[in-house]
């Protein structure tokens, strides 16, 4: 006769099976765990110039020049740099590197490689509108020359990823992802570079698994801490958080403001925060002769400087800060923050926060009764944009500007406040200067606006004033670092001076992790995973 | 017979077209993708040629006409947000989804039909009146709600089960199925029991009215008048006779319950398509929305006319019926 499972037996079964299943999870060592809100969506580091993709998939590809835990430069695939010419840059390469596949990096790898970022499908060459040619001069040496004099180049090129010219012929790779194609580009799916890290296994918008490169060139002088790491993508902020406080996740990003104090208050849990590089900021029209949705007919408000400067005393930042944004963001009187090259402290001041002095300038201007206008606003682009512009609004109906707000996604804001359109009154934007210098967030927003050029292709609002235009060239051909700085900061003080933007504050930066969880944060918003240590 | 089949095919053929189309007019309005995918160092220039290459720039005639092209042949277009083809992204996500749908499914019907059943025999007891005023919650809490709240308590407190994911799977060509692993039941635990709460309330409270009005019927009477046993009365008699209704609400819960699906899946991370839906409308990724309407149509449409065969199939008196009125 058989014996028979009673059962309680079965009970005992079952509950095993669970223990031997939670052993299993906790076995694993060295497995760092992570999660973002959004997907890399390409291995390919040309698919798209957005933060967290290149942030991303530069843990397997590697620039000439990279960045440091403190954000400075240091050398990557290039040993050294220097300006042999006001318009050449030469670069001396790392010998006895190889790509994942094995095979050696080369000057060949550099030339085809700035040539598979400007060519067609790639979407991140345009910061690199400045170089004209890319030469080999041997093995190890190549030549970088420029349009101009650009100082800065070795920061341009730290977003610039090394891949191999034989990988991407073989794999019918050498141009970047075509979206009009119906297949798949090689690239996407699978990496060939040559940084710490080497790609396991990627399943799209679900799991990506990131191993330790054995053989990485800078292992002797920068060990990497964790022999795995597995991504994972958590849309939903709260299943984000729950994961994290749950144990099956070390770290997430991005932590929603609401729950920071949460976070910090459970035992185990730590909170890592810093200054971010991009700052936010209000734009206003002032070129159009009438405002868009506006009660003034004939004239356009904005044109006054007085105007300008009244919506800016209106606007009481300092709750804004500490209201809207918990506290977690930075006042800020400039478009650029101090991680960034050129930013000088004497000149971050506010206007002070002054209603009764708006309204006299409001009605020095002709306005006394104020106007009304309306206003775009991001809903899903910077942290908690759509709550700062109805802050901004109930502000502004303080002094008698009526603001019809319109939130809305970030494709549809884009859309309508781009250009060629640029169809916006008064407008919430925020900008990243990508080579953290000053100089690209004056060409992006101060610059006279040039169809067909990259002059003021951010500056929607049409602001102009040729003495700042006339700074913008000095600097682009200063190559002393020092009296570059000066110049920068004399083109913001003019910015500033004319009411051209209202700036808001600097976003802070908030990371979760575990307590046993260490790492580098800079305020770009770069996640290194070589910088990660697990106690 | 046939006639009734390619009848309903033509119906359905047409409520596709008009989904695909109203959801074209309605990509006007979701915004530009351009914006997403050029990054902001593209000039002017790039991104006017970015939208010249995808078409973004032809009217919403041109733009239907070319999507219904592809469709013929069997073509969904290229993803923006991920620059692989929409049908390949879709061969992913759907297992996930049917899955979780189908799980759901026979927990609600495992569970409602029974307590249906429970709550009729005993109108009066108060376990069965705790279970109607459960119920009632069931139908009326949002699904994120009770999502978030079973993850607290599930895995954040007790820690027993996944917060999000599928867990292990295991491909079967190119199925992945989570059904075969320890891990993957754990996770998809959670989900299944979200999406199937409401499910669960609708068909308990469907089957305790069916029941209570069944029970009522003369048939039962004359039963319980012979001698027959309570329980060949309920089980055999009237359980048969409420199948019909409620295996057709059932299936046609079916189809909500693979749309209702995005909010489930968004609250669990769960990969599927409801969740490929919502991470497409933030990009305005208009080829992969498109695709996602029009399939989601297909299984409303393919859902019905099962059911319509299913209900000819049970109910004799109903094919009769369609006989006299020749299909209309």
């Amino acid at each position: 006769m058989t014996k028979k499972t009673t059962p309680g037996h079965r009970w005992q079964a079952v509950l095993l099976a669970i223990f031997i299943g939670l052993l299993c999870r906790t076995a694993a060592a060295a497995t760092f765990r992570w999660a973002n809100d959004g997907d890399p969506n390409s291995m390919d580091p040309y698919a798209r110039q957005e933060t967290f993709l290149l942030s991303f998939d530069m843990n397997m590809y590697e620039p000439l020049v990279r960045r440091d835990d403190k954000l400075a430069l240091e050398p990557g695939l290039a040993t050294g740099w220097k300006a042999i010419d006001p318009t050449t840059w030469r670069f001396t390469l790392r010998q006895g590197v190889r790509f994942h596949d094995g095979t050696p990096f080369t000057s060949d790898d550099v030339v085809f490689s700035w040539g598979r970022a400007v060519g067609p499908g790639s979407n991140i060459g345009g910061a690199l509108s400045t170089v004209k040619e890319v030469r080999k001069i041997d093995d190890y040496t190549v030549d970088f020359i420029t349009n101009g004099p650009n100082p800065i180049l070795p920061d341009y090129l730290t977003t610039l990823a090394m891949m191999s010219k034989t990988w991407c012929t073989q794999h019918n790779a050498t141009h970047a992802a075509d979206l009009t194609k119906e297949e798949e580009n090689y690239a996407a799916r699978n990496e060939n570079g040559t940084g710490p890290f080497i790609l396991r296994r990627r399943e799209p918008d679900v799991e990506t698994v990131l191993a330790k490169n054995p053989d990485w060139w800078d292992a002797g002088e920068h060990p990497v801490g964790i022999d795995e790491a597995v991504f994972t993508r958590i849309q939903n902020a709260v299943t984000r958080v729950s994961a994290l406080l749950s144990s099956e996740l070390d770290m997430i990003y991005t932590v929603p403001p609401q729950d920071i104090e949460r976070i910090a208050a459970t035992p185990g849990m730590k909170i890592w925060r810093t200054a971010e590089l991009r700052t936010l900021f209000l734009g206003m029209d002032q070129e159009r002769p009438e405002l868009l949705e506006s009660n003034i007919k004939g004239k356009n408000p904005f044109k006054d400087r007085r105007v300008r400067q009244a919506v800016y005393q209106a606007i009481d930042e300092e709750a804004i800060a500490k209201k809207v944004m918990r506290g977690y963001a930075h006042p800020t009187g400039l478009l650029i923050g101090p991680k960034v090259n050129g930013y000088d402290p004497a000149l971050d001041t506010r206007y002070p926060y002054d209603p009764a002095a708006a309204r006299n300038l409001l009605a020095e201007a002709g306005y006394p009764e104020g106007f009304e206008l309306g206003m775009d606003c991001p809903n899903n682009r910077y942290v908690n944009d759509e709550a700062i512009c109805e802050a901004v609004v109930a502000m502004l109906a303080r002094v008698g500007i009526k603001v019809d707000l319109r939130a809305q996604t970030r494709a549809k804001f884009f859309a309508k406040i781009n250009g060629p359109r640029y169809e916006t009154s008064f407008y919430l934007l925020g900008w990243t200067p990508a080579t953290y210098d000053g100089l690209d967030v004056l060409d992006a927003l101060a610059a006279t606006r040039r169809a067909g050029s990259r002059d003021g292709f951010y500056n929607f609002g049409s602001y102009s004033n040729p003495q700042v235009d006339k700074l913008i060239r000095d600097i682009q051909g200063e190559s002393d670092a020092g009296k570059r700085r000066e110049l920068i900061g004399d083109a913001l003080r003019l910015v500033r001076d004319d009411v051209a933007y209202i700036p808001l504050h600097q976003q802070v930066v908030v990371w979760a992790s575990r307590d046993a969880v260490d790492l580098a944060q800079g305020g770009d918003n770069y996640f290194q995973l070589r910088y990660v240590r697990l106690k | 017979m046939i006639a009734f089949l390619l009848h309903r095919l033509c119906q359905g053929v047409l409520v596709l077209l008009a989904i695909a189309l109203i959801a074209f007019a309605l990509f006007n309005y979701v915004g530009d993708p351009v914006s997403g995918i050029a990054g902001q160092d593209a000039g002017l220039a790039d991104r006017a040629r970015l939208r010249q290459e995808l078409g973004l720039d032809d009217g919403v005639a041109i733009r239907f006409g070319r999507f219904v092209a592809g469709l013929a042949r069997g073509d969904f277009g290229v993803s923006y947000q991920e620059a692989r083809p929409v049908g390949q992204i879709i061969r992913e996500k759907l297992p996930a989804t049917l899955e979780l749908s189908a799980v759901a499914a026979l927990i609600a019907a495992a569970a409602g039909v029974p307590l249906g059943i429970y709550t009729a025999l005993h109108r009066r007891g108060r376990l069965a009146r705790a279970l109607l005023a459960l119920s009632l919650m069931g139908v009326s809490l949002p699904t994120f709600l009770i999502g978030i709240l079973l993850i607290l308590v599930f895995s954040v407190w007790l820690r027993w089960l996944p917060s999000f994911g599928r867990g292990g799977v295991v491909a079967i060509g190119w199925w992945t199925t989570g059904l075969l692993t320890v891990a993957g039941w754990r996770a998809i635990l959670l989900p299944a029991l979200t999406l199937a709460l409401f499910q669960t309330a609708l068909i308990m409270r469907l089957v305790r009215a069916e029941m209570i009005e069944v029970l009522r019927a003369d048939f039962i009477r004359f039963g319980r008048a012979r001698g027959l046993t309570a329980r060949a009365l309920n089980f055999g008699h009237a359980l048969k006779n409420i199948l019909v209704p409620v295996i057709t609400i059932g299936g046609l819960q079916l189809g909500s319950t693979i749309a209702f699906a995005i909010i489930t899946e968004t609250v669990f991370q769960w990969p599927g398509m409801g969740l490929m839906f919502i991470q497409a409308v933030t990009f305005a990724d208009i080829p992969i929305m498109a695709a996602y309407l029009v399939l989601v149509g297909l299984f409303f449409v393919t859902i019905n006319l099962t059911t319509d065969l299913l209900y000819l199939a049970i109910d004799p008196r109903l094919r009769v019926e369609r006989a006299r009125i020749g299909f209309g």
